[in-house]
């Protein structure tokens, strides 16, 4: 192997890791709150895939455009959520919250598939495509932007968190929700916010990936396992450590993918989650 | 407590004997009344699915490990019993041993590790472990990859090939595994052992300060729940006669057999039971009624009904029963 094909997955491997970081941060912010996983994640991205695909195919809004209400959108699913199910299981043992999130993410699943089929969609001609060549280097137009895209929402992200009222009030929550109470913070509402929140960067990173990636019912699936892998590795909660961690499960996939065997590509990354957690059961970041 | 109250408690515990001996009757009956293949492989799947749900009980109900990578165990049993078939001919029935051993001893190497982490940070592991058995298997191919393997049809009828044309013998063998599992979980939850589980399951740090070796038997819990759930795997791959790692090892059979302890009621003898008893007919009757190849409408109404009893009811049906039983009793 040549260093040129290394350095090309270097490179792939690091644009990917922005977005999964991106995906990762929603469901970390939403843990680091209420200590839920959200297991419907991998769904919140197909659906707002989907929505990506179908403003394209029907009003012909490219991804790019359609961008902001996307995450509009997936704001409102995530607060929705919140409303509808999550507020009930809040006290609930961890099974009820596991298996809550868990039944959301297979009725989400099959109502898509019985919507719209099992077909794999695609958005043809969008705004962003072709390549550019750096060095030799080869980066694919729509990864650049989607990884840049995701980027500048995690820098949003992390600055709203820490440099808003609203974020320091959310964080107040996730530290120690009856003392924020007590500050006069309205919890219920920052619960619903975070939720909103955790989804509409699923909504940002699904419009992304659609420029490049096919849309079907079952594409979440995947993404949310790394998602999982990448949030424990950058510690549950803890929304900045996922950025390091989403770059090194890119690198991680690329690499293992090029040095092992393409088709271990993932059990490189579930196998660096493994040894990772047992080192340090927090995660590298993690401050459980 | 004075003596009517003890002979009120003595009076339902004969008359739960006697309806259990009823029921057993009745299901040993069943086959001989419903002579089609169709109402038979429904029971079958029940059972089977039913064992499946109990055997993780063992370890997530009772113990409080929620795993969600059993189909690993699964899968085991099944690809050891075929292979030893294909390999050496050896009889599934002996196949089935070996593959509940490998399962305990892969539980074993799996569980050191992984039952060190607690709560979201063991079921994830669980889930990585399930993904990395599951793409190993699809690029192994001296197991068949991804195209799975055949099992060696043998219509010589003997016991011993653990083939049969007649849904009637895979019926009694799959009540038989399932008696077992409960058979088993019902000397556990009598045992100190048990005690020891359910203790580490409400706290575990409790349980470690009065001397309960929190860890081996954490392991114990995983040992058992692992040999129950491939000998399942076993007698899947003599009752379908083909696997692949699409079938036996993903993600999603591991979800489904949590799906049904959680319905039923975790930490329960019967509500494995109960679980399977309704998700598995509710599957076939909304696949039948609302003809869905692919449309996936029975798991439309699945993910409603976790989403629901999640919520109004988070110990199952069992607790409902339970609760049930209070108010009236």
């Amino acid at each position: 192997m040549t260093a040129e094909v290394l350095l090309q997955g270097i490179v792939s491997g690091l644009l990917m890791g922005f977005v999964y970081a991106l995906i990762a941060a929603g469901l970390s912010l939403i843990f680091g709150l209420m200590e839920i996983v959200n297991f419907a994640h991998g769904e919140f991205l197909m659906l707002a895939m989907f929505s990506t695909y179908w403003a394209w195919a029907l009003w012909r809004l490219d991804p790019v455009v359609s961008l902001p209400l996307t995450a509009a959108a997936l704001f409102l699913l995530g607060f929705a959520t919140y409303h509808g199910l999550i507020r009930w299981v809040l006290g609930a043992p961890m099974l009820a919250q596991i298996f809550a999130t868990f039944g959301l993410a297979i009725f989400l699943r099959s109502a898509a598939q019985a919507i719209w089929g099992v077909d794999f969609h695609l958005v043809k001609d969008p705004l962003v495509q072709g390549r550019i060549s750096l060095g030799g280097i080869f980066i694919g137009l729509p990864q650049l932007v989607a990884s840049v895209g995701a980027l500048l929402a995690f820098v949003f992200l992390n600055w709203f968190i820490s440099r808003t009222e609203t974020g320091l009030a959310l964080q107040a929550t996730a530290q120690d929700r009856q003392a924020a109470s007590l500050m006069g913070i309205n919890t219920e509402r920052m619960f619903a916010l975070g939720w909103g929140i955790g989804a509409a960067c699923v909504g940002v990173a699904g419009a992304l990936l659609t420029i490049f990636f096919y849309v079907f019912p079952d594409v979440g699936s995947t993404f949310a396992l790394l998602a999982y892998v990448t949030v424990a590795l950058g510690g549950f909660g803890n929304v900045p450590g996922t950025l390091v961690a989403g770059v090194v499960v890119g690198l991680i996939e690329v690499l293992g993918g090029l040095l092992i065997a393409p088709a271990l590509k993932y059990v490189a990354v579930f196998v660096l989650y493994l040894l990772v957690v047992l080192w340090r059961p927090q995660g590298l970041f993690g401050r459980f | 407590m004075d003596s009517s109250t003890v002979g009120h408690a003595k009076w339902p515990r004969r008359l739960t004997f006697t309806a259990g001996l009823v029921a057993l009757a009745l299901l040993l009956a069943f086959p001989l009344v419903f002579t089609l293949p169709y109402p038979r492989d429904v029971m079958i799947r029940i059972f089977l699915y039913a064992m499946l749900a109990t055997a993780w009980n063992v370890l997530a109900g009772y113990c409080g490990q929620i795993s969600l990578g059993h189909a690993v165990f699964f899968g085991t049993g099944a690809y050891t019993s075929t292979v030893l078939v294909k390999t050496l001919g050896l009889t599934p029935w002996a196949g089935m041993l070996a593959g509940a051993a490998l399962a305990v001893a892969l539980s074993q190497v799996i569980g050191y590790p992984v039952l060190r982490l607690r709560g979201h940070y063991f079921a994830i592991a669980t889930i990585a472990v399930g993904e990395i058995v599951q793409t190993l298997m699809i690029n192994w191919d001296w197991v068949g990859g991804a195209r799975g393997l055949f099992i060696p049809i043998d219509r010589t009828g003997s016991l011993l090939a653990f083939q049969f044309r007649d849904k009637q013998v895979y019926y009694y063998i799959a009540l038989g595994l399932l008696l077992l599992a409960l058979w088993v979980t019902r000397r556990i939850e009598r045992s100190r052992t048990g005690y020891y589980f359910r203790a580490i399951r409400e706290d575990q740090d409790a349980a470690a300060s009065l001397g309960i070796p929190v860890a081996r038997y954490k392991q114990r819990a995983m040992a058992v729940s692992a040999a129950l759930t491939a000998l399942g795997g076993t007698f899947y791959a003599q009752y379908i006669l083909f696997i692949d790692p699409e079938s036996v090892l993903p993600l999603s059979l591991s979800i489904l057999i949590c799906l049904i302890a959680v319905l039923g009621g975790v930490g329960t003898l019967w509500g494995p039971l109960i679980g399977a008893a309704i998700l598995v007919p509710l599957g076939e009757a909304t696949r039948i009624y609302l003809g869905g190849t692919g449309k996936a409408i029975d798991l439309l109404i699945y993910g409603f009904l976790i989403m629901v009893i999640s919520v109004i009811q988070p110990g199952g049906i069992m607790a409902l029963a339970q609760r049930g039983r209070r108010r009236t009793g």
